[in-house]
């Protein structure tokens, strides 16, 4: 008889970075200077019941009914993030934007968590369904086509940090999925092409370099032309690509490379994370009791920026616990979408795996200015109801791909 | 061979570890930079990021006069500042209380200047806030954030007008005065002394500001008073500055002077230089520049026609005309041309011919033939004329610097004018060109009786006539706080000579120009002068002192457009009588007009105006009276 039980560690990690991220959220309301974040870490209490509930629900849900559901999945989350560039409204750090769902005024929540999951599931139906890897980029195009569409809705929004999470989904999948690396790096290019154009000797040797790089890989004759000619063409578009940024996203890629440049606009929110993280130290200044956060300099605290509330109050020592914690997670992933008992499941873990490793690196990166600022939460810390919700659902779905792989004895020999 | 086979799953799941914590790695090396690395430097900003540095001005020394008695001290007034964490907000806030606190949008444009300067200390926005508005913000603090109030050390002036030229007045210094570092140690926002003893003496009188820290949130609101005793500063007060003024004497010199006239009174004791009084007519209230003055009251105080924030005293320059003569009477004898019973060759007929000009006396009928004794008496200017010929002109000038009618008095207040004196007979062929042909001896004669190329402050009058006054011939430099220690020279004349002159100044006063001056039970010896004016009617002097025996006090004054100088003796010798027998006894009464004055003649157009110093803008004068 099958012995099934529980993934321990995974609870026991998600559970205790739960209680971390509440606790974190609550000093980050202690302010002096009183505001309506003093009482958001009862508002996402209420959330991490909700999300509970969903978790549960997520991990009772049939795998194989899961499978069949996809397609209306992604359907759905298509269909509301093209509502939401029509009716969708801005809040709070993203005031600007159109993010948001709501109905009555009430806001609702965010399409794009919720469509990161549903593009998961997509891709692991789409690839888990291949018996071979796909052998060149003609054959992951189909993929690209399920990422391009919901990059595209959300990048319109615009939310530039979420659109690059679409990205990330794009290549962890292909490369679970088998795709040759040095594919992965072709597929890249244009965006590596896009990041140098910005200096023409930078991208002069970039292309270069690729074009070896195709010639010694030999990939289909018109992929490699195609690939040439579009990094080619995004290192002459870079600049009017870039015209077509809005000013504050022009601002933010500047102040990422130089946040000096106007410490009291663009940068200040680097600045005032690096003083943070800073001056906490080793040990850090103690729970509640950061002064960059008590006395407003720390932006957004409850959200892009709780990691600097731990940095500053827990120091070194508790930033280190953290992303121990949060690497185990990953790790921990990575161990289930291995013992998956079939390629959908393991795609889906793998695909979990790189969302929530795309926010922690980008979002913890970011406090301490290696990344720009993009301003997407930090799961489990970060206050907000639509990706707590998310990643509850992914948390309980890849309990689900535990416990059913538990059986497969061949699989941990 | 499929993707999903285990084999290749696990060298991907291997890999994947590999990269996930390697990237995990990387940010902990990222953190450990920052945390541990860079801690110090990020603490330190963490503090000045939070902590908002709040200036403690130091009261500002007070000033007393010789008995202790305050002529400057300080209250308690309060100003209005705001921290702000950038133009915008404080130009929001700004406009909001812009009614409130009457501000336009001059006022506005100055105080977000003021911002730029110093972005991280509180603004100030209103020093010497009303109470009333004062308590106004403080209720309306939460629309008002950064709100800072203050109290600080206001400048009062109890004695208002009396002695404004000698304190001068405090204001904020100027963005020029911070940019150049002309007064070191002072900072944006710092009250200064603008002139008189203020500016002479700021470094004694400023202390030294003190700073408290206020913590604020990052929109600049104060959060809470930071009161760690080791990072308060106390502010020092600055030192007392002790003067030479006796405030009881100068009070009655602002009162005995002549109401709605111009010109200046200074009075000094002739042994030591002390300057008991300095009194300069129009004055101005020093409280008007405090907290700020408006800029109607300041065009009115600066282009006002009689230009009450000049110092007279020490800044105009007059012919010194009669009381002149006793500096050609000085050098004469010094010389050995002439003794107290000299008579010259041409007795006074109301005038003289030299060259093919007449040169008058001011007395038409003539005075006859006169000693040297009695021609100082009547002030007869046939007699001097004749002397100065004997002196020659050459000797005039040099005797004349050597007595230092060319040099500054040395007293200690800013902005003393030079006297306009020739050093030498050069200055003539300078200026006119060659001597008989461009300009004439005649000029000997006017500088003989003190018109002329001669402008002289009262200052540098009354220093001379301390000279006259002391046993030896010589004084030091008048001073208000601390002398100069500039070296005594004497006037060269043996003790009974100075005797001698200072007998026939006590006949002046007994029976000759100033009598109508004279006052009972004190023997005051002086000499009174009326310089022509080619601006207007002629301006009166009087330098006396007393008693005759061992004088105490010598007082000079000038009254423009006074007409006569005996009328000013009169001021003179009652401020004399004044401070000889104290407050208690009944000022002498000036008894009457025996004799006219000694006016001095016409000019006598030799030279063309050249007395280019800065001239009191005449005034149409109806012929009223000086005194009735």
């Amino acid at each position: 008889m099958e012995r099934h039980y529980f993934d321990k560690s995974l609870i026991a990690l998600t559970l205790i970075l739960v209680l971390v991220g509440l606790a974190t959220l609550y000093s980050a309301g202690q302010t002096d200077v009183p505001s309506a974040v003093s009482k958001v870490w009862q508002k996402q209490l209420v959330w991490i019941g909700l999300g509970i509930v969903l978790a549960v629900a997520s991990f009772r849900l049939s795998p194989r009914l899961l499978e069949w559901l996809v397609p209306g999945i992604y359907a759905a989350a298509i269909a509301l993030l093209a509502m939401t560039l029509f009716v969708g409204v801005g809040a709070g750090t993203a005031a600007g934007t159109k993010s948001w769902i709501s109905i009555f005024g009430v806001r609702l929540g965010q399409p794009a968590e919720l469509a990161k999951l549903a593009t998961i599931l997509m891709l692991a139906r789409m690839l888990g369904g291949r018996r071979h890897p796909p052998a060149g980029i003609w054959e992951a195009l189909p993929a690209g086509i399920v990422v391009a569409i919901p990059f595209m809705l959300v990048a319109l929004q615009p939310d530039l940090g979420s659109a690059i999470v679409f990205i990330a989904l794009l290549f962890g999948a292909l490369y679970w999925a088998g795709l040759k690396p040095s594919l992965l790096l072709l597929l890249l290019s244009p965006g590596i092409s896009l990041l140098l154009a910005f200096s023409t000797i930078s991208w002069g040797i970039w292309i270069v370099f690729l074009t070896g790089f195709i010639l010694l890989t030999r990939p289909h004759l018109v992929e490699g032309l195609a690939l040439w000619f579009t990094n080619a063409s995004m290192g002459i578009l870079a600049f009017s690509l870039w015209e077509q940024l809005q000013p504050y996203q022009q601002k933010r890629l500047l102040s990422f490379l130089n946040p000096d440049v106007d410490p009291r606009a663009t940068g200040w929110h680097i600045i005032q994370s690096k003083i943070a993280v800073g001056s906490g130290g080793l040990i850090g200044v103690g729970f509640g009791e950061g002064h960059q956060k008590r006395l407003a300099f720390l932006p957004a605290q409850h959200t892009d920026f709780v990691y600097s509330v731990i940095g500053e109050e827990f120091g070194f020592l508790g930033v280190l616990a953290t992303l121990v914690l949060l690497a185990l997670l990953i790790l921990a992933l990575i161990r289930i979408a291995r013992k998956a008992s079939d390629p959908f499941s393991s795609m889906l873990v793998a695909g979990v795996a790189t969302m929530l490793l795309t926010h922690i690196v980008v979002n913890v990166g970011m406090t301490i200015g290696v990344m720009p600022i993009t301003g997407i939460p930090l799961p489990f810390f970060s206050y907000g109801g639509s990706f707590m919700l998310t990643c509850c659902i992914a948390i309980g779905l890849t309990m689900r791909v535990s416990w059913d792989s538990q059986g497969l004895r061949y699989l941990n020999a | 061979m499929t993707w999903s086979h285990p084999h290749e799953v696990t060298r991907r799941a291997d890999a994947s570890r590999l990269v996930v914590t390697l990237m995990f790695v990387l940010l902990a090396v990222g953190f450990f930079r920052i945390q541990v690395l860079g801690a110090d430097r990020y603490k330190l900003q963490s503090t000045n990021n939070r902590l908002r540095p709040v200036t403690l001005p130091a009261p500002r020394g007070l000033i007393v006069d010789r008995n202790g008695v305050v002529l400057a001290e300080n209250e308690p007034g309060y100003t209005i500042a705001l921290l702000a964490s950038d133009e915008d907000s404080l130009r929001s806030t700004l406009e909001r209380i812009a009614d409130r606190a009457n501000l336009d949008s001059l006022k506005i444009e100055a105080i977000l200047r003021r911002f730029r300067r110093l972005p991280h200390e509180p603004t100030t926005i209103l020093r010497d806030a009303p109470f009333d508005l004062v308590s106004a913000m403080e209720e309306s603090r939460v629309m008002v954030p950064g709100l800072v109030i203050q109290t600080e050390p206001k400048r009062n002036y109890p004695y208002k007008e009396t002695v404004a030229h000698v304190l001068g007045y405090v204001g904020e210094i100027t963005e020029q005065e911070l940019a150049s570092g002309a007064i070191p140690g002072a900072r944006g926002g710092t009250i200064v002394g603008r002139d008189g003893l203020e500016r002479q003496y700021e470094d004694v009188l400023r202390g030294e500001d003190g700073q408290r820290f206020i913590e604020v949130d990052a929109l600049g609101r104060t959060v809470r008073e930071v009161l760690d005793g080791s990072t308060l500063e106390r502010e020092r007060q600055g030192d007392t500055l002790f003067t030479t003024l006796d405030i009881g004497l100068q009070e009655f010199v602002a009162d005995v002077f002549p109401a709605g006239w111009r010109g200046a009174v200074v009075a000094m004791v002739p042994g030591t230089g002390e300057v008991l009084a300095l009194y300069s007519s129009p004055s101005f209230d020093p409280n008007l520049f405090v907290g700020g003055m408006d800029p109607e009251t300041w065009r009115q105080l600066s282009q006002a026609e009689d230009t009450p924030l000049f110092n007279r005293a020490t800044e105009g320059r007059y012919p010194p005309a009669s009381p002149f003569k006793l500096a050609v009477a000085e050098s004469a004898l010094l010389r050995g041309l002439v003794d107290m019973d000299t008579h010259m060759e041409t007795p006074c007929e109301g005038g003289m011919l030299y060259g093919n000009r007449y040169f008058r006396c001011w007395k038409a009928d003539g005075h006859g033939s006169l000693t040297l004794r009695e021609a100082i008496q009547y002030s007869c200017d046939v007699y001097f004329y004749q002397l100065g010929l004997q002196l020659t002109l050459s000797n005039l000038l040099s005797d004349g610097v050597d007595m230092g009618f060319s040099d500054r008095s040395g007293i200690d207040l800013p902005h003393e004018r030079t006297p306009l004196f020739p050093e030498s007979i050069e200055y003539f062929n300078r200026r006119y060109g060659q001597r008989g042909r461009d300009w004439t001896s005649g000029v000997t004669l006017n500088m003989a009786i003190g018109q002329g190329e001669n402008d002289q402050t009262v200052i540098n009058m009354v220093k001379f006539y301390a000279k006259l006054a002391n046993p030896q011939g010589r004084a030091p430099d008048p001073w208000l706080v601390q002398g100069d220690g500039g070296e005594e020279t004497s006037l060269g004349l043996s003790e009974q000579a100075l005797a001698d002159l200072r007998e026939a100044l006590y006949l002046v006063v007994e029976e000759g120009t100033a009598v109508g001056a004279r006052v009972e039970s004190v023997r005051i010896a002086g000499k009174t002068g009326t310089a022509q004016n080619p601006h207007g009617r002629p301006h009166g002097w009087f330098v006396g002192f007393a008693p005759l025996e061992d004088p105490k006090i010598v007082v000079g004054a000038i009254v423009e457009f006074a007409e006569h100088g005996s009328t000013v003796a009169h001021v003179v010798t009652n401020i004399i009588h004044r401070y000889l027998l104290g407050p208690e006894v009944e000022p002498a009464r000036v008894i009457e007009y025996l004799l006219p004055s000694d006016s001095a003649p016409e000019p006598i157009p030799i030279l063309p105006d050249t007395s280019r110093g800065r001239r009191i803008p005449s005034e149409d004068v109806s012929g009223t009276a000086l005194f009735r």
